[in-house]
């Protein structure tokens, strides 16, 4: 059980929320410590928004104690909110104004003072690449680029506790690499992170501690080696032409599943080449030919499977 | 820094905020800006020959120049809010506002950015519309404190309309939606004592155009620059924007606060 303390980055506990009839979060406990990242886990409509909605008070819990950077999220929510950053799903930016001014707009919100404050939206320019748009307008913008500005807005005064909701979510993958590195340097200097993904190698690469969360429960929690282990792991899809050489393959492999159907074979496999060569010159050496082949590494849909032996509803 | 030292550089933040949107966003601004004026030649040359006609005292177009100016200012009022609306609605379908709203921020102060720049809009529309006016042979007996008191009394009902407009953003579910609620008040204002006297309506609507906001308001400027008698007006003018005003805000602030707290996801 975790236990709400001071010490921690994100504390909350038992925490319940419905919407009318719907029970979004069903006594979700969650611990963050100070410093590390961790990565919420779930399909869409799992209740990893509405966590973060609560725990950055834009929207109230129906029960359980919740605590941020040490102040309580229900009796002192402006406390929450001078410590904390938020970078949602949608982004969160000022489609009127200028990449700077945006920025500028954080730091007197922030009252930063105008020397301090410009300062910061300097160095927040140069750090995330934005310094030669800093003065065009937000409708010139790239995807990759909104998504920069909306986290460096974030991050203007500094905050303690940082929640990302899908930070990476319809970003092409040099700028996915670019997020997760900006996430790491983050969390390197201290702050504590609270991200919410649907793909485990995001969750994978960049958090301490993963919470799987399946319809408002959370259906598992650790490190990622230890929630991996818990996978049944990837496997290659073998597509054979016709139904004798599927099943003389079924008969060499036995560790596989066939599919008469889709005349594929499914065999268990880590992803790694010598593996594949193993069982390439197995099924060469027997003679028998293989259409072609595709590779699957585990994903969400594995990590549902093996920890709740059904696989994502959604 | 206090508390209200707090609220008080948050508000101008936001309202230096508002303030570039109209400059970003030229083509509503001149729109905004522009109908009243196009109105305004429309009501002179195209129908004031005729309206001009039945007058009284004075007549002809150079008099229903005079008359119907204070009812183009108070559409120029009704034109602004529209933006307002608009506008405070963009805000609210946005991302934005989750942002303002994880921050420590004095938490209406996005509404008084719009509300103190909506205000400068309108003030800066009806000084536009004047020296049209006056361009076009407007003529005024009023002084110093005549202007000033129409002045107030326009920025008055102005502020109280704004608040209202407000409140009509935060309810529409939709930007285009927001866009057409002000339309109301548009309708009301030809349903007053803005471009007609109202005596020559048929009783029914006569008395509904008497006791409506939209006249007082007309009548006490009209008023204020003719030098005719104003009466009780003035008074009537000042107690429906103070009352429109304080229900709006009161309206604003709840729709405001209750927003998207039951929203999923």
């Amino acid at each position: 059980m975790t236990s709400v303390s001071a010490a921690m980055g994100i504390a909350a506990r038992n925490v319940r929320k419905s919407f009318s009839d719907h029970v979004a979060l069903d006594n979700v406990s969650l611990a963050v410590q100070e410093g590390t990242i961790l990565a919420l886990l779930g399909p869409n409509g799992a209740g990893k928004t509405t966590m973060v909605r609560i725990l950055s008070t834009l929207i109230p819990a129906d029960s359980g104690s919740m605590r941020v950077a040490g102040h309580d999220v229900v009796t002192d929510p402006d406390g929450v909110r001078a410590v904390i950053g938020v970078t949602g799903q949608f982004s969160a930016v000022d489609n009127l104004l200028t990449g700077a001014e945006n920025l500028q707009l954080m730091a007197d919100l922030r009252h930063l003072g105008r020397e301090a404050g410009r300062r910061r939206v300097a160095q927040l320019l140069e750090q995330f690449d934005l310094a030669d748009a800093a003065h065009k307008l937000l409708s010139t913008y790239s995807g990759g680029m909104r998504r920069r500005l909306d986290l460096a807005m974030t991050l203007v005064d500094q905050p303690r506790v940082i929640f990302l909701d899908e930070p990476t979510t319809g970003l092409d993958p040099r700028s996915r690499r670019t997020m997760w590195q900006i996430i790491r340097d983050l969390a390197a200097a201290g702050v504590t992170i609270l991200l919410t993904t649907q793909y485990l190698d995001e969750a994978d690469q960049l958090a301490d501690r993963i919470a799987v969360l399946d319809q408002g429960r959370i259906v598992a929690e650790g490190t990622p080696a230890e929630l991996k282990s818990r996978i049944s792991g990837g496997h290659v899809q073998l597509h054979f032409a016709d139904p004798d050489e599927l099943h003389s393959a079924a008969e060499l492999l036995p560790a596989a599943g066939p599919d008469q159907d889709q005349l594929a074979l499914r065999f268990p496999a880590d992803g790694t080449v010598d593996s594949l060569r193993d069982l390439l010159n197995e099924l060469h050496e027997a003679r028998i030919v293989v259409e072609r082949l595709s590779i699957h590494t585990p994903d969400l849909d594995d990590v549902f499977f093996g920890v709740t032996g059904s696989h994502v509803s959604a | 820094m206090t508390t209200l030292a707090y609220t008080l550089s948050d508000s101008r933040v936001m309202l230096r905020r508002n303030l570039k949107h109209q400059l970003r966003y030229p083509s509503m601004t001149v729109m905004l800006i522009g109908l009243p004026i196009v109105l305004l030649l429309l009501f002179v040359y195209v129908f004031g020959g005729q309206l001009g006609a039945g007058l009284g005292a004075q007549e002809g177009r150079g008099a229903y120049l005079d008359y119907v100016v204070p009812g183009l200012l108070l559409i120029t009022t009704a034109s602004v809010v529209q933006g307002t609306s608009i506008m405070v609605a963009m805000d609210m379908t946005g991302g934005i506002i989750d942002r303002f709203r994880t921050m420590a921020i004095a938490r209406a102060s996005v509404l008084t950015g719009h509300v103190l720049g909506s205000v400068i809009q309108t003030l800066a529309a009806m000084a536009i519309l004047i020296g049209v006016a006056f361009g076009l042979g407007f003529h005024s007996s009023a002084g110093p404190l005549d202007w000033l008191a129409a002045i107030g009394i326009l920025a008055l009902f102005a502020f109280a309309l704004i608040w209202l407009a407000v409140a009509f953003g935060l309810a529409a579910k939709s930007v285009e939606t927001a866009s057409n609620t002000p339309m109301v008040l548009l309708l009301l204002l030809f349903l007053s004592s803005g471009f007609v006297s109202t005596a020559t309506m048929p009783t029914g609507l006569r008395q509904f155009a008497e006791y409506q906001p939209f006249s007082p308001v007309a009548d006490t400027v009209r008023g204020l620059f003719s030098g005719a008698a104003i009466g009780d007006h003035a008074i009537a003018a000042v107690a429906w924007s103070i009352g429109i005003a304080v229900v709006s805000y009161l309206w604003a602030i709840r729709l405001y606060n209750r927003r998207r707290a039951a929203e999923p996801n």
